[in-house]
């Protein structure tokens, strides 16, 4: 059935399922977070969203906003991928709190670089795992890689795996309260068939 | 007073000297250029993806290299500019992360580059200059007015091409 369509198409009941998908794999990544960074994170609840290419950028904080962009594959019951984006400040934050360091400028030295794949790692892995334990299929995150660059440019290669289905990507936004507000977002993005299966476990298709 | 005009993801416009066309973050996806060197009417295309006939769902003009280069074409000469003038530059299509998880997105970037070219040769538009590949974002502004392609990249000196 949503083989025939595209994914602009999704009707209200799929686009609310893969909200709560996306409600539920933040807060998980969230608790991991907060375990990792051994500190109390409240996260408000995720802003989910069906965005227009051309507004992607704009929705983000802006086109040449640099951001961190840890990309990852997914593996198993379902195939795809999955993308999380920080601001750079951001990252550089957490980064901050997670080697137990003072902040020292802007930039991300091979030991922070590799710190930062970690966050990434396990704020993804931890949202995969939700996905995998609420329908019940195996779902494995893959070796992430990273990109520190413009907003546009990292989410071009989200963005164009959402243009093969359609004209529209699904965004899902949190923002993460600490000491300070850190504004993440997450990306997943199942292969076509993968949304079925999705759906199918669920009991909805 | 001269203005810049934008260009999002999977769009494309037409500006006249001495106006400034621009598109920001351009990471796998090429930004084609194009002007007339007399009128000085030009137009820039932002294309995410090399070709609409692979694809099912392609009602997107803008969003493919084939289908977004003959827009953007057709629509600086409604503008005044002269078909025959035509000359191209393009920037972009990079390869942002070292791995592909989708079989679809190998070589994305390359590909895009690649459908940009077959296409404005079909067209028998010259490309001038490009500023392609390699794995970082690229913001670019065009002017018609010179033909000057301003690139710029994190952490990169500003280049014109």
């Amino acid at each position: 059935m949503i083989q025939d369509m595209s994914l602009d198409e999704l009707t209200a009941q799929y686009f609310d399922v893969f909200k709560e998908l996306g409600n539920i794999g933040a807060g998980n990544a969230t608790t991991a977070l907060a375990s990792l960074l051994q500190t109390k994170v409240d996260m408000k609840v995720p802003q989910v969203t069906l965005a227009e290419f051309r507004n992607l950028g704009e929705m983000i904080g802006g086109d040449d906003q640099v951001m961190v962009g840890i990309y990852l594959g997914v593996e198993g019951d379902i195939t795809g991928s999955m993308m999380f984006l920080t601001k750079k400040e951001t990252g550089k934050v957490l980064v901050n709190k997670l080697m137990m360091q003072e902040p020292d400028g802007e930039d991300f030295n091979e030991m922070e670089l590799s710190a930062m794949k970690e966050v990434g790692n396990i704020i993804c892995g931890s949202y995969l795992n939700s996905l995998s334990t609420l329908t019940n299929m195996k779902i494995y995150p893959t070796i992430p890689d990273i990109a520190i660059d413009m907003a546009t440019a990292i989410l071009s290669v989200p963005a164009i795996q959402f243009g093969i289905m359609g004209d529209k990507i699904l965004l899902i936004q949190t923002q993460f309260t600490d000491d300070v507000e850190l504004d993440g977002f997450f990306i997943l993005i199942p292969d076509l068939d993968s949304y079925q299966k999705i759906l199918m476990s669920l009991g909805l298709s | 007073m001269s203005e810049i005009i934008k260009v999002g993801m999977a769009d494309l416009n037409t500006c006249k000297s001495p106006d400034g066309i621009t598109t920001l973050g351009l990471g796998s996806c090429v930004g084609i250029a194009i002007r007339d060197p007399v009128t000085k009417i030009g137009g820039l295309a932002h294309v995410m993806l090399p070709d609409s006939t692979s694809i099912r769902n392609n009602t997107s003009i803008p969003k493919f290299a084939d289908t977004g280069i003959v827009q953007l074409v057709n629509d600086i000469v409604k503008l005044g500019a002269n078909r025959s003038r035509l000359v191209a530059k393009i920037a972009g299509g990079a390869q942002m992360f070292a791995f592909n998880a989708n079989s679809n997105m190998v070589r994305v970037g390359d590909k895009n580059v690649e459908a940009s070219k077959k296409k404005l040769a079909e067209l028998k538009i010259p490309i001038l200059a490009q500023d392609t590949g390699e794995n970082y974002g690229r913001t670019v502004i065009f002017y018609p007015e010179t033909g000057d392609f301003v690139i710029r990249a994190v952490g990169k000196p500003e280049k014109v091409i």
